[in-house]
């Protein structure tokens, strides 16, 4: 029994490592560049629902969509300010501002909201589901976070293949110019891009601190750059890969640490994703980049 | 219709296109021919927005175009189809002509894509079938009938022939003259020379940059300099 239970905390953790991996990868394959501040929008969104939610006892559902709206906000002007003007410049420079941002983000964090831990109240209530007579105990957030990623991964699956605007950013991350040439409007598509990977990292931020209630201005960086991880591992700018990729970084988190060792569960983790990308060095579901001049 | 006057497009030190002028007036098939690395590209490129000139103009139904984003000409009524098709291989070859309708009406899309298909019935068989998995000859049909979805007043066409068997040249060929009788003008850029001084009705020589000739597509293809730079003796 405490082998499922532990297969469902993974699936758990692991949804929401996807739900953070999807905004990486949405991006990377539009812009083709690694957004590293991606996981300190995780930890304002969560910021601005713990405010809303703990503090002025604002309804959970309009805390949640408020977060939301910020982060969406926050990700278009940080795309229009710090990596719109280096479109054409090195990928080492824009990496460098992207790791430029995060700190920023970090810092101003502190500077309001000092760091000093703030206890975030689950959501969805400590609640939980029992099954067999009460030996197998399910979290409500628990089932909520897994549903919330299921219901993510579906409206995402439908965006990117049926609207006009979702074929537009698969256009674009195939080819830019040839996008141009439709009369796509590129730096608007882009824009569109960290628009809802930032929507998905405020639901990301509120889904982890129901579950990992202390909230500090580094919250987002370790599952940040585990959910790069996962994305990586899934294969980088595919979708399913994120989703996939996240899950199974989830369930071996978890094990890792259940069956192996506590200290040394984030380093399996690590160690898996070399022998992946040593056999399959495009990762899981990777397709072969071929990159256009 | 389209008015180029003087440009000068570099890539970093490479002085790719040098002093070009050229004019497309409605109704007409006017060709650019050129050897390769003539600059024939890059001046598409530059009518399309896609790069810059640092000096001269660019005028489109009397618009100045020349420093406008590439979307927005699209959106006036002038489409290229690019060298080498630029297919969006991922898609399938129904997603990729409803790309090429990006600027259009929704609801007006099942009649285009019926056009489309009208005139690339190979198209309509394998409408749900991956780009990529198209041959050449495919693909440039379906490069062609996607720059068609965007109506435009003016279409550009970078070597449609290159890399494909004569009979399908032929049919590409005749497929431009058919798209102009409906009313499109064309600027064709083209390495194979002869087939496209036989349907263009003016021409530009293009020659490291410069146009070097220019005039009726008839009597360029009589010149003998022509003859023997272009049209193998
Ligand atoms: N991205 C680029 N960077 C640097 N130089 C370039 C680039 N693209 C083209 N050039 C150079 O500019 C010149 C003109 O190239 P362009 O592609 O316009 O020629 P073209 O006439 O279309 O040739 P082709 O018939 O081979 O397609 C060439 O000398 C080429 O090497
Ligand atoms: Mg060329």
């Amino acid at each position: 029994m405490s082998f499922l239970s532990h297969l469902i905390s993974g699936i758990s953790l692991g949804s929401i490592y996807a739900i953070i991996a999807l905004g990486y990868t949405m991006v990377y394959g539009i812009a083709k560049m690694l957004n590293f501040a991606h996981g300190d929008v995780i930890m304002v969104g969560a910021y601005a629902c713990f405010f809303m939610v703990s503090r002025y006892e604002i309804p959970a559902v309009v805390g949640v969509l408020s977060a939301v709206v910020i982060c969406t906000l926050l990700g278009i002007i940080i795309e229009r300010l710090a990596y719109k003007p280096l479109r054409s410049a090195t990928s080492l420079a824009v990496l460098i501002t992207a790791i430029g941002i995060s700190y920023f983000l970090q810092n101003a964090a502190q500077l309001l909201w000092t760091s000093n831990p703030k206890v975030f109240n689950s959501l969805m209530g400590d609640g939980s589901v029992k099954l067999f007579d009460g030996r197998l105990s399910i979290s409500v957030t628990a089932i909520v976070t897994i549903v919330v990623c299921v219901i993510i991964m579906l409206a995402l699956t439908w965006f990117t293949g049926r609207t006009k605007m979702g074929k537009a950013m698969r256009a674009c991350s195939e080819d830019k110019g040839a996008a141009q040439l439709m009369g796509i409007n590129v730096n608007f598509t882009i824009s569109m891009t960290f628009a809802i990977g930032s929507a998905l990292a405020a639901i990301a931020g509120v889904l982890l601190c129901s579950a990992y209630p202390i909230l500090t201005p580094t919250t987002g960086s370790m599952p940040g750059i585990k959910a790069f991880t996962a994305a990586v591992f899934g294969g980088i700018g595919s979708i399913p890969g994120a989703l996939l990729g996240g899950v199974l970084l989830g369930i071996i988190e978890i094990f890792g640490k259940a069956y192996i060792s506590t200290q040394l569960s984030d380093a399996i983790v690590f160690v898996v994703l070399i022998v992946v990308l040593l056999v399959k060095p495009t990762g899981l579901l990777g397709k072969q980049v071929q990159e256009k001049v | 219709m389209l008015k180029v006057n003087d440009i000068n497009v570099f890539y970093g030190a490479i002085h790719a296109v040098k002093q070009v002028s050229l004019e497309v007036t409605e109704g007409e098939i006017v060709t650019l021919i050129g050897a390769n690395g003539a600059g024939k590209s890059t001046t598409l490129q530059t009518i399309s927005g896609l790069l810059r000139s640092r000096t001269g103009s660019i005028s489109f139904m009397d618009a100045n175009i020349g420093a406008m984003a590439p979307h927005k000409i699209v959106e006036r009524g002038l489409a290229q189809v690019p060298e080498g098709r630029r297919v969006f291989l991922r898609m399938t070859v129904r997603e990729n002509l409803e790309m090429g309708a990006y600027t259009q009406k929704s609801n007006g899309i099942s009649a285009d894509l019926e056009r489309a298909f009208t005139l690339f019935p190979r198209l309509k068989e394998r409408h749900k079938q991956i780009a990529g998995t198209l041959s050449g000859g495919e693909q440039q049909m379906l490069a062609m009938g996607r720059a068609l979805m965007s109506h435009p007043k003016l279409l550009m066409l970078d070597e449609p022939s290159m890399g494909l068997a004569p009979i399908l040249v032929e049919q590409i060929f005749s497929t431009i003259v058919e798209m102009n009788r409906d009313g499109t003008t064309i600027l064709l850029v083209e390495q194979n020379a002869q087939m496209a001084l036989s349907v263009a009705s003016r021409a530009y020589v293009l020659e490291t940059g410069n146009i070097v000739m220019q005039g009726d597509a008839h009597e360029l293809a009589g010149n003998e300099e022509v003859k023997k730079a272009y049209l193998g003796g």
